[in-house]
């Protein structure tokens, strides 16, 4: 056993923090979607999958990071409106288990789409934060961790900003939380559903491409990714926002501390760890951190 | 005529609810609808407001509105405070109004027409950041009144207001609503079961029994019609 260092114990903590916010940022958009459709969306993954070989496409043919990592954000966002529109429209006032079922069969066909329209084998897709290092009293963080914590959680800031203040934010909030109300406001109640959708992918676009350097782009990148994002999204309650966002960086920061100083743990088991919190928070604390209990009344 | 409705039938379902209601609004009155439970009065809002599926005439400003979406037929100027209230409880008392002025564009509306409702509702300005769904049940049934009166409508219908009130806090619902008519010319057209305070407030109302308009008159002429005073009145 080496000796405990306070420098290597910060280490793991930042980049917790940088995978935690990839976390975070998927399970908001799963929040984002179950609060305007009431749907778990197990496409989600696979959507974020799917565009960020977009992105790589876009980049292969010469365009540089950042316009293709904006145009793949615009593009996702049509995408996740689109799917809407198409999909889960005409199945909206049906029964839970046949919109479970259409998600589930969402993923296995983005699954498919990708993996026959980019192959199997991994892609390496360029990072755009510098490699290197900087020292912050005595501790080395990487630049590649710096900037996928601030992409991330900017995101999250603008969504926020956008709800908050907006027209179409407020009206889109209106729309979660009650719809009939809303229509007599004179809110398009579908086209917001449909805008739902279309954050939701672009937040999971935007976590696609920060997870991309690291784990390598192959069709099936975001399957661990998800698993823990559901456990973030569980763990802060599946209907709070914020709940996501401090799920994910809490869940990145322990899962990464667990494999490193828990010998029991180490890489192997880190990802049924996360399971054992969603299935642990499901038992003791069901509606999670920041979540409502659901009142039911008669 | 403001509001005029023809033959105008609705069904939940197989449920027919309205069997050709036929009646009319005209701009500047306040007009009541009265009626047992299950007449159809909720219903005859909802196939103005376009929120029941409804076939006959339905027309707002000479114009066929029956066709058009629930938010078209806001954007047109009807406001629908419907059973319930419909408030957005998780959110504030603000953000319940910025709701309101939707149709309008919030931020211009509010600006302009924020003052007209404090004046109506002073307390409302204080309380603008407490959730909706913390108010008190006369609260939450200002702040719905006020709500639709910040978008400005041409016809305000309100559905059942009195509904678990406190008496005092009904008379002063009903003050403001016609001191809004008087005022500002509001149209309005009331559903009630309170049929004393609702002939109080109106000038004219209809009396609705199984989907159909069966009486229909003055308000004190109505106060007069026996069957009127012992079916609805209670004396």
């Amino acid at each position: 056993m080496t000796a405990f260092l306070w420098s290597e114990f910060f280490q793991q903590i930042t980049s917790g923090l940088a995978i935690g916010s990839i976390f975070a940022s998927l399970a908001l958009a799963l929040v984002l979607i179950y609060r305007t459709t009431d749907v778990i969306n197990f496409a989600q993954g696979e959507m974020a999958t799917f565009t960020t070989y977009i992105a790589w496409s876009l980049m292969n043919h010469g365009l540089s990071y950042w316009p293709a990592f904006v145009l793949t954000l615009l593009i996702a966002f049509g995408g996740g409106v689109g799917i809407e529109r198409v999909l889960i429209r005409p199945v909206e006032h049906r029964p839970e288990i046949v919109m479970i079922i259409m998600t589930i069969g969402l993923f296995i066909v983005i699954n498919g789409l990708t993996g026959w329209l980019w192959g199997a084998d991994p892609k390496a897709v360029d990072s755009p934060f510098p490699n290197k290092t900087i020292d912050v009293a005595g501790v080395a963080i990487s630049t590649q961790d710096i900037g996928t914590f601030c992409v991330c959680i900017a995101s999250v800031i603008v969504l926020w900003a956008f709800f908050r203040f907006t027209s179409l934010g407020l009206a889109m909030r209106s729309v979660a939380v009650n719809s009939a109300a809303s229509r007599l406001m004179g809110v398009r109640v579908g086209w917001m559903l449909a805008l739902g959708w279309g954050l939701a992918a672009v937040l999971g676009a935007i976590a696609g491409l920060m997870a991309a350097p690291t784990a390598f782009l192959d069709p099936n990148m975001m399957l661990v990714i998800i698993v823990y994002a559901f456990a973030a999204a569980v763990l802060g309650g599946i209907d709070s926002p914020i709940g996501a966002v401090v799920g994910g960086l809490t869940l990145g920061v322990t899962v990464n501390l667990l494999g490193r100083y828990v010998d029991l743990v180490g890489e192997e088991l880190k990802l049924p760890t996360a399971l054992a919190v969603l299935l642990l928070v499901l038992v003791i604390r069901p509606q999670g951190l920041f979540g409502r209990v659901i009142v039911r009344r008669v | 005529m403001l509001l005029e409705l023809r033959d105008v039938q609705a069904r939940y379902g197989p449920i027919r609810a309205l069997h050709g209601v036929t009646l009319a609004v005209e701009e500047g009155e306040i007009v009541a609808l009265l009626g047992a439970n299950g007449a159809g009065k909720t219903t005859t809002l909802r196939a103005v407001s376009g929120t029941v599926r409804r076939s006959g005439e339905v027309l707002f400003q000479g114009k066929p509105i029956v066709r058009r979406s629930p938010e078209a037929i806001v954007r047109g100027g009807i406001a629908h405070v419907p059973e319930g209230r419909g408030l957005f409880s998780e959110l504030s008392v603000w953000e319940n109004l910025r709701m309101g002025a939707y149709v309008r564009g919030e931020r211009r509306t509010l600006k302009a027409e924020g003052s007209r409702i404090f004046g109506y509702f002073p307390w409302l300005e204080r309380r603008r950041n407490q959730q909706a769904g913390t108010l008190s049940g006369g609260e939450q049934q200002m702040l719905a009144l006020a709500r639709a009166l910040v978008g400005r409508p041409r016809l305000l219908m309100l559905d059942e207001p009195s509904l678990g009130l406190a008496p005092t806090i009904v008379r002063e619902l009903f003050q403001i609503v016609k001191e809004l008519n008087e005022k500002d010319g509001l149209t309005v057209l009331v559903v009630e079961q309170n049929a004393n305070i609702a002939l109080q407030a109106a000038s004219r109302a209809y009396v609705l029994e199984v989907g159909k308009v069966a009486i229909s008159g003055q308000s004190d002429e109505l106060r007069r019609h026996e069957g009127i005073r012992k079916s609805y009145l209670g004396y």
